[in-house]
């Protein structure tokens, strides 16, 4: 059995649980293995039952302890679950939770871990993946030949999976956690403003710069721009050590890795540190100034221009196209 | 009480990475302590200049001789002592983990700082392997820490935004931009870190660590980009930058 790890509290199957059903289905086609699901949380019921339309098994693992998400009562409750199954593999997906949550998984399970790949193949009994290294700079072929192996799947990196012929079963799964699995308290929860979009999760996504002008520009010109194509809204370090924007929007080494669909850098220069955090994108449109700026060499389509100038007429013109 | 900072000597950022016969090219690369780590190192230090009674700071690193390097730089920051741990690159990041835990039980740390990300790897894997190892808590991710009572106070980032932590002591804290703004060593810092110690052990001194991954192949594949400049009037070349991504890159349905 393939399992996906999804969290529940999310109202529903996320895009991000729909790539890891398309990419633990790739891998059970070579095992000859089914897809299994886990989801976990206070209220996983909707979540579970959304999964059962892809899946032919869903657990629930149904605790007020699995909610907000903390590494170790995650890793407890899988951990248990995968001693009553037989597990081949584990798929999270590569979010702060699940980097956070796949290593403890690994060295519970005594396991290999597979981080952040890109794509999975099977040979024999061995799992190949690709993964991206030395800043997104290199692309690397890793391989296990240990089973079971744990995988965190880099979000928008496999097709968001089909509903199956038949609605699956949901089922119940007793929650066993360890007196210690509590000691890490949560509070003061707080969202990142901006786009409605998370930002690892987006299909497009809008970043500016410190070309951008301030905080002001980014109100003015980013989030609208993001608004009327649904995207993130992701800044570069320069704009988040100024304070105009949360680090949580950070794109780059010391940031988040984004590979949306499209990504538009608007005053962005194109350092190798904010290069390191997108340079996978599909797409790359750049809006910049200065016609030598480093990311007008990355990037697919640009505008020699000034933000402020060439950002309002764009945003409508997208309205348009969009309809 | 004592805490461990893990470091790691990485390729530059601004420096050329190339490829050769399947693997990374590393011997025209410069190498820097990989700037996440180098947020621990300022971290326990001002953690000791806050007033905490902190015995020891030991910078400890896994890797190659050039990882001295790294150690050099955190003894002239102001840690203490260093522990290199002489061992070939190719132990995956769950390897690393049981090592560095092991040196953790032996150096009886309360604290271990270290990078969120490991600028090589491009893995988050490592500070929460060696927390699962010692059986101790952690907080990732960390951009605020202070310490009362045996306990963190951290805030760190969430998947959607951030949240407050308490973690009792022992823990692994893994640090991310905007914990602190490290600082240059002084001159006057740098000529005593000289005399500072920097105890060498192999890693055959901690069983034969096994790799459960292996790296087959690493390559630059670089995305084809088209680069294409659209010109005109602002307004004119705003509409027909939209037009292309509508009909021609097929992004904006």
């Amino acid at each position: 059995m393939l399992l996906i790890v999804s969290r529940a509290g999310q109202g529903g199957a996320g895009k991000s649980d729909l790539e890891l059903v398309g990419a633990a289905r790739g891998l059970g086609e070579a095992f000859a293995q089914p897809v299994a699901a886990a989801v976990l949380g206070a209220e996983p019921s909707a979540t579970a039952e959304d999964l059962a339309r892809y899946v032919p098994t869903v657990f629930q693992l149904r605790s007020t302890e699995l909610e907000p998400f903390r590494a170790e009562p995650f890793a407890s409750a899988i951990h248990a679950l995968v001693e009553r199954t037989r597990v081949q593999a584990v798929l999270v997906a590569a979010t702060r939770s699940g980097q956070s949550l796949a290593p403890r998984l690994a060295v519970r399970l005594g396991a290999a871990l597979l981080d952040e790949v890109t794509w999975l193949g099977a040979e024999g009994g061995a799992v190949t993946a690709r993964r991206f290294s030395y800043l997104s700079r290199v692309t690397e072929t890793v391989r296990t030949d240990s089973l079971p192996v744990v995988i965190s799947v880099k979000p928008n990196a496999f097709p968001a999976a089909d509903p199956a012929a038949s609605t699956g079963s949901v089922e119940d799964a007793p929650v066993s956690l360890r007196p210690e699995d509590g000691r890490v308290r949560t509070s003061d929860r707080r969202s990142a403003k901006g786009g409605r979009v998370a930002l690892e999760d987006a299909k497009i996504v809008v970043s500016g710069g410190r070309g951008v002008g301030d905080a002001d520009g980014f109100v003015r010109l980013v989030e609208p721009l993001a608004e009327a194509l649904g995207a993130g809204v992701g800044a570069t370090r320069a704009v988040v050590d100024a304070g105009w924007r949360p680090y949580a929007e950070q794109v780059g080494q010391t940031g988040k890795t984004v590979t949306p669909d499209l990504y538009i850098a608007l005053g962005v220069s194109g350092a190798v540190q904010h290069l390191a955090g997108m340079n996978h994108s599909k797409v790359i449109v750049a809006v910049n100034k200065d016609r030598e700026a480093p990311i007008f060499r990355v990037c697919d389509y640009g505008i020699v221009g000034d933000v402020n100038e060439v950002v309002p007429p764009f945003t409508d013109a997208v309205k348009e196209q969009r309809g | 009480m004592k805490i461990l900072t893990i470091l790691r000597q990485v390729p530059d950022a601004e420096a050329e990475v190339s490829t050769h016969d399947g693997s990374v090219d590393l011997d025209r690369a410069t190498f820097v302590i990989d700037g996440m780590d180098e947020y621990g190192v300022e971290e326990a230090l001002r953690i000791r200049e806050r007033g905490v009674d902190v015995e020891e700071v030991v910078a400890v690193a896994l890797g190659p001789e050039r990882f001295e390097d790294a150690l050099r730089t955190a003894l002239a920051m102001g840690a203490d002592r260093a522990v290199h741990i002489e061992a070939d690159e190719a132990l995956d990041p769950i390897a690393q983990a049981r090592v560095l835990a092991a040196v953790a039980r032996d150096e009886e740390a309360d604290l271990i700082l270290l990078g969120g990300k490991q600028a090589d790897w491009d893995s988050a894997a490592l500070g929460g392997a060696v927390a699962e190892v010692l059986g101790w808590p952690n907080s990732d991710w960390t951009t605020e820490l202070t310490i009362a009572d045996g306990t963190l106070k951290t805030r760190h980032d969430t998947d959607d935004g951030s949240e407050a932590l308490e973690v009792p002591l022992p823990a692994v804290v893994t640090t991310q931009q905007g914990l602190n703004e490290p600082r240059y060593p002084t001159l006057a810092n740098i000529m005593k870190s000289k005399r500072k110690e920097v105890g060498r052990l192999g890693v055959g001194e901690f069983g034969a660590p096994v790799s459960k991954t292996i790296t087959v192949r690493q390559e630059i594949q670089a995305r084809e980009r088209l680069g294409q400049i659209v010109e005109g009037a602002p307004e004119e070349a705003a509409r027909e930058l939209a037009r292309l991504l509508a009909d021609e890159a097929k992004v904006l349905s």
